[in-house]
Formats: structure tokens, C-alpha cells, sequence
């Protein structure tokens, strides 16, 4: 077989896997969607879910509340440690440690993480089925993702730009705000839009730590449900498949919609840290 | 080790990466507002002692120094503020590495680092910088587009206009042309005889030929030491070591 025909098979066989993949996830989201939206009104998507109230507002504000207070512990604290590993420590037995221990953390499922969060903040710290105790959880569940993926982020920053900085006189921790967080900033994206990911899609923590409540929050020490664990409870107890798949229909909406805005963020962060408009 | 015109000198300088020694008792004055070249094979310590120079070896880990380095007779490894000897000491890499922003930006980096905020003294610094860098003609209309746009000699004289945004009185460059075409190369060499006449400028080039256009004093390395040094022309035409002889003549590693 000539090379020609042979490069001509490869390249049809990776067209029709990717076409395959990508018809894969258009056939899931067009079967949620169609089973969905017929189910979607005004009503569904502004009323509670009470009595005869099928709405999951309080849900939709609920996964927002947990994404933003989960990224608000989770992503400085993940962002400063990948800079600590990357740009600070000297390699030892400490970083050793440390990496060790991130990567264990990225690998326990996440219902250990559910059990200890239950134990841990729910029990013996006394929050109760709250948002501290799911936001504190969750942030402990994200956190190797934001480390390593922060990590790889930094590291691909070239040295080039680091040694242009500091020979200009500028100091380390200059160097590392005004050229390489900037130039890492779609690295960093990609794990806070990971985290989103992992954040909308969690149930079995939720369940343990942040409850099932169904009512409005209106305050951190309040129990609720996300669109997740409302779609799981409704699946579950058989209540209304409808409804299941009209959840799962806002759910997938707003998943894309919070990835597009963040990009948007991350790219107006970029230009502002990167220097004037002049 | 008494000259007037003496802007750095070394003595003793030994460095050691781990345990292998990079730099072997170098003691050398180095003359101001001249161009001095530094030439050896690869791997003998050029771009090692340049590093000394600025203190940009201080980033590799397991790096020992022993000896003197003098900037103006004040020991730049004793009590000296690092970021004002870089800001004296300026750098050219081998590699043009503008930032991943605009070209004003690029050249602005360094004052602002330095806490100039205003807008007008930052377009002047700007324009200065990129005409001394002889570079104001082919980019004042696109200031504000990223740097990483411009073509690699264009790219290398942008980044000697950053360095020269803060005002430097040592430029050092480390194979400043070795990345570029003929044309650029000529440019940059170009540049250099005219900067001469306001900065000292230490060069570190595989070039021969450019050695001998550009500089007034050379220094030929070997293993980590200095074999020789002297002026341009003399070392060129009359070495005074069998070494530094077969290097130039090419019959050398
Ligand atoms: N960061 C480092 N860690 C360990 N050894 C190093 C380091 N940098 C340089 N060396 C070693 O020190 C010696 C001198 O290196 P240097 O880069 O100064 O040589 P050079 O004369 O600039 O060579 P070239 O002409 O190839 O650029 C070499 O043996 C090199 O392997
Ligand atoms: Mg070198």
C-alpha cells in the first residue's frame, strides 16, 4: 500500500471517529432537549417546588450560590498553591509530600468526599445540611483540579518571559503577576471551568452536605438542593421523568452559558492585566 | 585593575553549578562606553559570566559564586540591591523574547516596573527607546498591536529598546544575533556601533567576523577561563596565546 493511501485511510478513520464522537454528545443533548423542553415554561423556571409548584427556581439559584462560594475558597487557594509548587519551592521531601497528596485527592471518588464532608463539617463542626459545610466540601473536591491544571498552566509559561522580566529589574512577585498570571490565564480558565463542570454535575457530596431542602436559600447556613441533586431526586423516586429531563434541559443551558461567560472574563481579565489600552 | 575608564571589573571570580566549576578565577576590567566582545567555544562560560554580571545566574538553583564583581567599585554580590543593578545592568538574550503584549506595552514594562505612571512621560520614554533601538520608523503605527506580530530581527530590536526604556548604562548580549538573518544581524550591528557612544556594551557572539566589526576589546575564553584579552584588533591580528590562535584561524573545537 502507498504511503499516499495509507495517510488517506488514517485520515478518514480519525474524520469518522471524531464524527462519531461529536454525534454521540449532538444525539445526547438533542434526546435531553427534546424530552425537555416541551416541559419548560415560565412557570417551571420561576416558581419553588412546593405543593403543587413543580419549579425549580430555587434550584438554579442554589447551583449558582454553591459554584460561587466553592470557586471563592477553592480558586485562590488552588491558584496560590500551584504558584507556591511552581514558581517557589525548591524540590524536597516536603513538595514530595505535597504533590503526593494532590494527587490522591484528584483521585478518590467523590463520594469520600461526601462521607467526610458529612462527618467533618456537617457533624462534628455542627454546620448542619448547609452551604458552608457543601461549599467547604466541594472546595476540597476541586482543588487538586485547580492545582494541577493551574500547575500546568504556569509551567507552560516560557522561561524566556520570566528571565525578559526579572532583568528588567523587576521582582519576582511582579513577574509573576504582570507576565506570567496573565500569559497562564487560559490554563487557569480551563480549571475553574473544570471545576463548574464538576461543581453542576455533583450529587452524592451534595446529598451528605448541603441537603435536599427544597425551599428558596437565604442564608449560608441554609440547606438546598442544586439542579443536580433535584433532577437525582426526581429520577429516583420515580416522581416525574418530565420534569427530570426539563431540569436536565436548563442544566445543560446553563453549563454552556457559565463556560461562555467565563471565557469572556478570563479574556477581559487578560487584556487588563497585560497592560493599557493606551 | 586601576583604570578610570574601568566600568565593571572582576577578581577571583570562581562559579560552580553544583559541583562542576563553570568559571575558573576570572579577573577582568571592562571599559566604559566600549564594546567588548567575548568569544570561545561552546560551553566554556560566556554566557555564564555574563550572567554574573546582572546577577541572573542567582535564579539557578545550586549555583555557588566566590569572587568579586565590581559595577563602578561597589561589589554588586555584597549588600546591593538587585533590582537597581538590573535596572544598571541591562540584557539582551540570545532568543528574542518580546512579552505576549503590545509593542508600546513591551517597551513601557520596564518603566512602569519601576513606578513611572505617567502617560506622557511613558510615550516619551517609548518613542526614545524605539528610535535608539532604530526601530520607531517601521512600527509608530502599530504600537498598540502584539509585539509577538514583528519579524525575529525586528523582535530583537524591540527588546534592546526595552532595555534601553530604563535606562541602563551597561548592555549586556548574549549572542544577540545568532537567532536572525544577515540582514537583520547587519542592523543590529549597526545599532550597536551607535549605542557605543552612550552605553557599555558587553557581547557575547560565535561570530568571528562580528567580533572584529563591532568590538574594541575582545576576550577569549576557554574551560571557564580567560586566555586572553585585549584589544580588538591585536587579539585578531597579532594573539599572543597559541590557543586563541587556532581558535580564530578555525582550528579549534
Ligand atoms: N544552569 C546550569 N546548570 C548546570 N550547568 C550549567 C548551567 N548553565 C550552564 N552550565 C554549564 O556551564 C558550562 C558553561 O556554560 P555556558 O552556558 O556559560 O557556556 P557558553 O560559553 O555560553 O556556551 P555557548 O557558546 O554554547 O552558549 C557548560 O559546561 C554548561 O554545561
Ligand atoms: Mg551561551
Amino acid at each position: 500500500m502507498s504511503t499516499r493511501i495509507k495517510d488517506r485511510l488514517l485520515y478518514i478513520i480519525i474524520c469518522a471517529i471524531s464524527f462519531i464522537t461529536l454525534g454521540i454528545l449532538v444525539w445526547i443533548m438533542a434526546y435531553i432537549i427534546t424530552k425537555g423542553l416541551p416541559y419548560i415554561s415560565w412557570e417551571f423556571l420561576t416558581t419553588d417546588y412546593r405543593g403543587d409548584r413543580e419549579g425549580i427556581l430555587p434550584s438554579i439559584v442554589t447551583t449558582l450560590y454553591l459554584i460561587i462560594i466553592s470557586l471563592s475558597i477553592s480558586t485562590p487557594i488552588g491558584i496560590g498553591t500551584a504558584i507556591y509548587l511552581v514558581e517557589y519551592s525548591k524540590p524536597g521531601k516536603t513538595i514530595d509530600v505535597i504533590r503526593f497528596a494532590i494527587v490522591t485527592l484528584a483521585g478518590i471518588p467523590s463520594i469520600i468526599y461526601g462521607l467526610f464532608g458529612y462527618m467533618f463539617f456537617v457533624i462534628a463542626l455542627n454546620y448542619g445540611n448547609s452551604f458552608l459545610a457543601g461549599g467547604m466540601t466541594i472546595s476540597i473536591m476541586v482543588l487538586p483540579t485547580i492545582i494541577r491544571t493551574t500547575e500546568e498552566a504556569l509551567k507552560a509559561v516560557p522561561k524566556s518571559f520570566r528571565e525578559g522580566s526579572l532583568a528588567l529589574g523587576a521582582t519576582k512577585l511582579t513577574t509573576i503577576i504582570k507576565i506570567v498570571l496573565p500569559s497562564a490565564i487560559p490554563g487557569i480558565l480551563a480549571a475553574i471551568i473544570l471545576s463548574i463542570g464538576r461543581i453542576v454535575g455533583e450529587t452524592a457530596v451534595l446529598i451528605f452536605t448541603l441537603g435536599t431542602a427544597t425551599g428558596f436559600p437565604t442564608s449560608i447556613m441554609d440547606s438546598a438542593r442544586t439542579l443536580s441533586v433535584h433532577l437525582y431526586m426526581l429520577a429516583k423516586e420515580g416522581l416525574s421523568f418530565e420534569q427530570a429531563f426539563a431540569t436536565a434541559t436548563v442544566l445543560l443551558i446553563i453549563t454552556a452559558f457559565i463556560n461562555f461567560i467565563s471565557s469572556k472574563i478570563a479574556l477581559n481579565i487578560k487584556r487588563f492585566a497585560m497592560g493599557s489600552k493606551n | 585593575m586601576k583604570s578610570d575608564l574601568q566600568k565593571i571589573h572582576t577578581q577571583n571570580l570562581d562559579l560552580f553549578y553544583g559541583d562542576t566549576q563553570a568559571l575558573k578565577d576570572v579577573s577582568i576590567s571592562l571599559e566604559e562606553k566600549k564594546v567588548t566582545a567575548f568569544i570561545g567555544p561552546s560551553g566554556c562560560g560566556k554566557s555564564t559570566f555574563l550572567k554574573t554580571l546582572n546577577r541572573m545566574n542567582d535564579l539557578v538553583d545550586n549555583v555557588k559564586i566566590s569572587g568579586k564583581v565590581f559595577l563602578d567599585n561597589l561589589n554588586i554580590y555584597e549588600k546591593y540591591d538587585i533590582v537597581e543593578l538590573r535596572k544598571r545592568v541591562g540584557m539582551v538574550f540570545q532568543k528574542p523574547n518580546p512579552f505576549p503584549m503590545s509593542i508600546y506595552d513591551n517597551i513601557a514594562y520596564g518603566p512602569r516596573v519601576h513606578g513611572i505612571k505617567s502617560k506622557s512621560i511613558l510615550n516619551e520614554i517609548v518613542e526614545k527607546s524605539l528610535k535608539n533601538a532604530a526601530l520607531w520608523d517601521e512600527v509608530k503605527d502599530r504600537l498598540k498591536q502584539n509585539a509577538l506580530g514583528l519579524s525575529g530581527g525586528q523582535q530583537q530590536r524591540l527588546c534592546i529598546a526595552r532595555v534601553l526604556a530604563v535606562e541602563p548604562e551597561v548592555v549586556l548580549m548574549d549572542e544577540p544575533t545568532s537567532a536572525l538573518d544577515p540582514l537583520s544581524t547587519l542592523k543590529i550591528e549597526d545599532l550597536i556601533n551607535e549605542l557605543k557612544k552612550n552605553y557599555t556594551i558587553i557581547i557575547v557572539t560565535h561570530n568571528m567576523q562580528q567580533a572584529g566589526r563591532i568590538s574594541d576589546k575582545t576576550a577569549f575564553f576557554l574551560l571557564g577561563e580567560i586566555v586572553e584579552y585585549g584589544s580588538t584588533d591585536k587579539i585578531f591580528s597579532v594573539p599572543e596565546d597559541k590557543r586563541t590562535e587556532d581558535y580564530i584561524t578555525g582550528r579549534f573545537g
